[in-house]
């Protein structure tokens, strides 16, 4: 039987519903080693802000029961370098849509990078609000509905792609953020982000990290991110992009029933380079086992 | 095309050197072929809720029976994991890492502190000439020393006294008169400082090689960068990676 793994995410298509989570995967360069990149429905690229950033000071990860904690501080090239050496070289995978993740510490910051975007050839932007790890932006724009909505009207206005925005789990009521994005004109939303933790290393009596707090990742937050993604698929009415913990394709299979239409991977994929290309064959083995012709069958199939 | 490989392999010896630390050798030809000394790989834990790598030097590479040799110190739950397990049993690893040491100079003074010590021994086996060995202890439990000696002067220091020198590297080196003409360094980050800090007092080169957490081991997660005097490649903010640019820099390239 043959399964259609094609997904339609705001416009675009994408080969098969897997991507990776923004941070995990550079540019997909360095994971071509181990990763056919065209075999990924797209590539999320690692966040990119108008200029370089330095980051945080290290430790910038830990490693907690079933995940970990980072607070990388979204070290970038700014987008000059990366227009320059990233985007030609995602250009050789055609078959891979390009996601651009966009970050910034103001409004002028992302509307800069989006516009430097626009007349690139990338398929979709990630907005990302929801970084807990910079203390400027980021979250900032993240935790109020009002401040979701403006910046993603700002968003829009500017860019000649696709628009997701990613939403922070930070949050008393993750669909109120959800419905401020779709009511700013947000084309789909990317969930969750990091949850913020933190780790102590009781045999030096300090922090883990350098900057005492940071994201945390990985399968310990998978039931938190199900419901989320089950919680704004009730709430909105656009795709959505569902991420947290995905280790093996029976957890990708939980976000589309939940309500995602794809999924991103990511911790993972330092557990294991290989694992989106197990996850989408996982899947269609799942569909094929099961009699599903379409994987879009099974978006929210739980109600 | 890189000459990285992920792959179960097969552990054909675990031994207990010491307190707390354990030597394993691993079988496979591709590492064995590829890896260099300062060179290190990535074991993989087997239970799932220790999901990264643990990076691991290399401490002896033997390409006839293409085998490696980890030499590492119990720190964790997941290094715990792996002192449990026996000859015979599986691993996963990815490997070779890093850059690894440059082969250069006429007389070598080669220093390691504590688990700092292990990649050393590769490198020399491996140098073409003149080779002193400097190792810092904690204190008489002088795990490896012997296996130095076929390839150089072995000098000792400990912090408690009680073997060679009283002190660190620094002083055996100071109290002993050691000259060479490059420095090869592996250990903790103060140790380091200090290595740098003789070697431009001296006007010697030096290499050293780094340690910070690592989570990705490839140069994509930007987890573990050191501060540099240059730009680095991937970013071009002075950051460069421990994993993938490093772990070895000259000493003048970092900020320690």
């Amino acid at each position: 039987m043959s399964v259609n793994m094609k997904v339609n995410i705001a416009g675009v298509e994408w080969n098969n519903p897997v991507t990776v989570a923004s941070g995990t995967f550079g540019s997909g360069a360095e994971y071509s080693d181990f990763v056919d990149l065209n075999q990924l429905g797209a590539v999320t690229t690692k966040g990119v802000a108008n200029v370089p950033w330095q980051g945080n000071p290290t430790p910038r990860i830990a490693e907690t029961y079933g995940g970990m904690i980072n607070a990388i501080g979204l070290q970038n090239p700014g987008i000059d370098v990366f227009a320059k050496r990233d985007i030609p070289y995602l250009k050789q995978f055609p078959d891979t849509r390009i996601i651009v993740n966009v970050c910034g510490r103001s409004i002028e910051d992302y509307c800069e990078v989006v516009e430097r975007l626009a007349d690139e050839p990338v398929d979709m932007l990630e907005i990302n609000i929801s970084c807990p790890n910079v203390k400027e932006g980021g979250i900032a724009f993240g935790q109020d509905p009002k401040a979701v909505e403006a910046i993603t009207k700002e968003m829009k206005q500017r860019a000649k792609q696709p628009v997701i925005m990613k939403l922070s789990p930070n949050v008393t009521d993750i669909t109120e953020m959800a419905k401020a994005a779709e009511a700013g004109g947000a084309d789909a939303l990317s969930l969750i982000n990091t949850l913020t933790g933190m780790k102590i290393d009781v045999n030096r009596k300090t922090f883990a990290l350098a900057n005492k707090t940071g994201g945390l990742s990985g399968p310990a937050i998978k039931p938190v991110a199900v419901r989320m993604v089950y919680q704004v698929a009730q709430a909105v009415q656009i795709p959505i992009i569902g991420m947290g913990g995905i280790m093996c394709a029976e957890d990708a299979l939980e976000f589309i029933m939940a309500g995602a239409s794809a999924v991103s991977i990511g911790t993972a994929n330092f557990h294991n380079p290989n694992v989106t290309l197990e996850v989408i064959d996982g899947m269609k083995q799942f569909c094929e086992k099961n009699g599903v012709k379409d994987i879009n069958d099974l978006v929210g199939c739980v109600k | 095309m890189s000459d990285k490989v992920i792959k179960n392999v097969v552990i054909t010896s675990m031994v207990k050197v010491t307190d707390g630390i354990y030597s394993m050798w691993i079988k496979d030809k591709d590492l064995a072929c590829n890896a260099k000394p300062g060179q290190f790989v990535s074991l993989y834990c087997k239970e799932g809720s220790q999901l990264l790598p643990r990076p691991i030097s290399i401490c002896e590479i033997d390409r006839e029976n293409e085998t490696l040799r980890l030499v590492y110190r119990v720190v964790g739950k997941g290094t715990k994991e792996f002192s449990k397990m026996n000859a015979g049993d599986t691993i996963r690893v990815m490997g070779p890492l890093g850059n690894g040491f440059t082969l250069e100079g006429k007389k070598a003074i080669l220093i390691g502190g504590g688990i700092g010590i292990p990649p050393m021994l590769e490198l020399a086996k491996s140098l073409d000439c003149e080779v002193q060995v400097v190792l810092g202890y904690r204190n008489n439990d002088l795990f490896l020393k012997d296996e130095f000696t076929p390839y150089g002067k072995v000098i000792v220091s400990t912090e408690d006294g009680s073997v060679g020198t009283k002190g660190n590297v620094i002083d055996a080196i100071r109290e002993k008169d050691v000259q060479g003409d490059i420095i090869f360094a592996c250990g903790p980050t103060p140790m380091l400082r200090g290595v740098k800090a003789y070697a431009q007092e001296k006007g010697l080169k030096a290499q050293l090689s780094l340690e910070e957490k690592m989570a990705c081991g490839i140069g994509a997660c930007l987890a573990c960068v050191c501060q540099s005097k240059e730009v680095d490649s991937h970013t071009h903010v002075k950051n460069k990676r421990i994993c993938k640019d490093g772990p070895v820099f000259y000493a003048e390239e970092v900020e320690l």
